[in-house]
């Protein structure tokens, strides 16, 4: 008989502790792997929005943080609008603002004057985006088609791609002003398909509805992006819907005018009659600018009193280093706490047995077994321990992942298969507890090696 | 085939000072040669046995099995000519608990430099009548199958000598003789010297050759101690 099959004898004949330790083993290695792969999970969401295709977010002053959460991951409350006026400073070009004044249209001091911030952005580009709208439980995203034609995302700037249909158009003969494109999970989780009507509604689910339906022209290509989890609607659009159009307001105390907040006369859904400037609002701004301009931009804005720049990268490694890593370092010390335990509870385990087997020790050496060969069948029976809680541990920490995804899915955006969860620190990580199991069994070893025969028979 | 020269053994007692067990000037067996050992309990038979079998040290002297001067070697290669030359019967508990009564005959073989052969071991269990409790447990056997099982594993190497201490004193009489006859039977067939310990006249009386222990051993301070078993 091998001392393998001799240890696995030993073990076998004391099921219940042997079964014991291991499942501790296990316990602590699948809480380890299923640290790590939510903080990889967190990570990569997190890096996902690194390349968001834009340098800054304008926003309303507050904060930072929140405008970011809101406007990259479409995750935490609304935030307070900026108008709409300001937002034309920043679009690109000489005449850019007088362009978007004529196609608008309203009540305008200065209309042929060239944007404060046009020359900061002029090869880049500034995209509105109004928030505070559900579709199901998804965002609804008011913007203009240049979202989808000038934003890129991912490692490789990959551009938006659909899987059905087309971009939705500023004005089509068939739609109006009510065109949709929606991401991926909307898709699959609403089951639309392009043609249907979308309601947008205030707040989040349960919301009222409003009247005017958006036609599905596009859905989007899975990203792995927040952007799955938006309903993007003409901005055009969105500002008839009730409720959206902002009041007049007094130019000197900034108090409502009442009665001020109405649409304007349309005679029918394919009216071209827009919501003119001054009754306008935008939740943020996406601004890339010209290399350097964006700092400079970023302090200018900072500046002035309508709004403020942040730039998402910098604010989501600022969080990431200062609250993510901080928590998962935390997580994971507490996890390889839980290892080392269990590891002392393979020792413990064995060691206590080890002195109802001493006779067993010492009928084996009287067989002509070595002390050698008693240290290393203790040493086999710890590693089975070991490795198969390990494995076990490993296993069952990786299917935890993919079953997760139902609910990772929706929030997040990101998912989870078998594999992708491996992060590199569990290369080094599953294999070192496995071996501080391992080295468990050293003790007890020892203290069979050391065993007295004579005294045990 | 076994030859001891004024082998010396002495322990340290609680109280510190060392007390002589054994001084053995002399004491021989040869091959086959079926020996039974008696004398007063603890007059030291069981250290006798154990520093044959090289699980113990001596103090002095000289121990030679089949040629081989055990003293000189390390415990390890003391190991190793156990695992080859001997076989080892103790009163009680012989058995591991983990293994079957086949697979403790096995881990008899494990350790030595033969093959381990699986067809031997069941013939072995076969010869002490235990063909059809191959596969129990010790806990499923009764004492006397268990030491039935113990001479088979002891058999196991095809060794020199078998060392049997007190091998029938948990076992009542009608049985005692029926494995006694049996460890006779068997190593008279495989050629295997005995080197018994018993308290038993009707044991006794079974072997030619009966060795009393006072006789062989110089060391009697100890023996005051000893009480009836
Ligand atoms: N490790 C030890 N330390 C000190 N004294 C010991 C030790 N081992 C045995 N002895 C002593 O050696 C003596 C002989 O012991 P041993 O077991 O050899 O006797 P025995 O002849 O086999 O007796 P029994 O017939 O009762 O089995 C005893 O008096 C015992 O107290
Ligand atoms: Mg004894």
């Amino acid at each position: 008989m091998s001392l393998f099959r001799i240890a696995l004898r030993n073990l076998w004949f004391r099921k219940l502790p042997s079964f014991l330790t291991m499942l501790s083993m296990a316990l602590g290695v699948a809480l380890v792997v299923l640290v790590l792969t939510i903080s990889g999970m967190i990570e990569r969401t997190f890096k996902q929005s690194d390349n968001v295709g834009y340098n800054l977010i304008i926003g309303s002053k507050g904060s930072s943080i929140q405008l970011t959460f809101n406007t990259v991951m479409f995750l935490s409350e609304p935030v307070e609008n900026i108008p709409y006026w300001y937002y034309m400073e920043f679009i690109p070009g000489a005449d850019g603002r007088a362009k978007e004044y004529q196609r608008v249209g309203g009540k305008l001091g200065e209309p042929d004057r060239k944007g404060k911030y046009a020359s900061l952005t002029s090869d880049g580009f500034a995209i509105p985006m109004c928030m505070g709208d559900y579709v199901g439980p998804f965002r609804c995203i008011g913007t203009t088609p240049q979202y989808f034609e000038l934003l890129r995302y991912g490692e490789k700037d990959s551009a938006y791609e659909f899987s059905e249909g087309r971009n939705f158009v500023d004005y089509s003969d068939e739609n109006g002003y009510y065109e949709a494109v929606i991401g991926s999970q909307v898709a699959s989780v609403m089951k639309l398909k392009v043609g249907d009507q979308i309601y947008a509604s205030h707040g989040k689910e349960g919301g009222e509805e409003h009247d005017d339906g958006f036609r599905i022209v596009g859905i989007l290509k899975p990203t792995g992006t927040p952007n799955d989890r938006g309903a993007f609607v003409n901005m055009e659009g969105f500002y008839l819907l009730q409720g959206h159009i902002a009041p007049d307001r007094d130019p000197i105390t900034g108090i409502e005018v009442k009665g001020s907040a109405v649409a304007p006369e349309r005679d029918s859904k394919l009216s071209r009659v827009r919501l003119p400037i001054e009754k306008r609002e935008v939740t943020a701004v996406l601004v890339k600018g010209s290399g350097m301009s964006a700092i400079g931009l970023e302090d200018q804005v900072k500046k002035s009193s309508f709004a403020t720049a942040v730039s998402p990268v910098r604010e989501i490694t600022g969080l990431l280093e200062q609250f993510v890593t901080p928590v998962t370092l935390g997580l994971f010390i507490l996890t390889s706490l839980v290892c080392v335990v269990s590891a002392i509870g393979i020792m413990v385990s064995i060691y206590n047995s080890m002195s109802e087997r001493k006779r067993d020790i010492a009928v084996m050496r009287a067989l002509g077994a070595s002390r050698d060969h008693v240290l290393q069948i203790i040493l086999i029976e710890s590693t089975m321990i070991a490795v198969g809680g390990g494995l076990v541990g490993w296993l069952c920490g990786h299917l935890a992942g993919p079953m997760s995804n139902i609910w990772t899915e929706k929030t997040t955006g990101t998912t989870i298969g078998f594999f992708t969860s491996a992060s590199s620190q569990e290369l080094w990580l599953v294999p070192g507890m496995v071996l501080i199991g391992i080295l468990a069994g050293v003790v007890p070893a020892i203290s069979a090696y050391r065993t007295s025969v004579v005294k045990s028979l | 085939m076994l030859e001891i020269k004024d082998l010396k053994k002495s322990f340290r007692e609680p109280s510190g000072s060392l007390i002589s067990i054994l001084d053995v000037p002399t004491f021989s067996m040869k091959a086959g040669e079926q020996v039974v050992l008696r004398g007063e309990s603890g007059c030291g038979k069981t250290t006798l046995l154990h520093t044959i079998s090289g699980l113990l040290d001596c103090d002095a002297g000289s121990i030679k099995l089949d040629g081989i001067e055990l003293t000189k070697y390390s415990e390890a290669a003391r190991d190793r000519i156990r695992a080859d030359k001997l076989g080892y019967v103790f009163q009680t508990f012989n058995l591991l608990p983990a293994f079957t009564a086949l697979e403790n005959v096995k881990l008899g073989m494990t350790f030595a430099r033969k093959a381990i052969r699986s067809e031997r071991a069941a013939e072995l269990l076969k010869s002490v009548g235990l063909a059809d409790r191959m596969h129990y447990l010790p806990s499923q056997l009764s004492v006397g199958q268990q030491q039935r099982v113990a001479v088979a594993r002891a058999l196991a190497n095809q060794p020199r000598l078998l060392l049997a201490d007190e091998p029938t004193a948990n076992v009542d009489p009608a049985n005692q003789s029926k494995i006694i006859e049996l460890i006779q039977e068997v190593c008279t067939q495989e050629s295997v010297a005995i080197l018994l310990v018993t308290h038993s006249d009707e044991v006794a009386s079974r072997f030619s050759r009966i060795d009393r222990f006072e006789d062989l051993n110089r060391a009697t301070e100890h023996t005051q101690t000893s009480v009836d078993e």
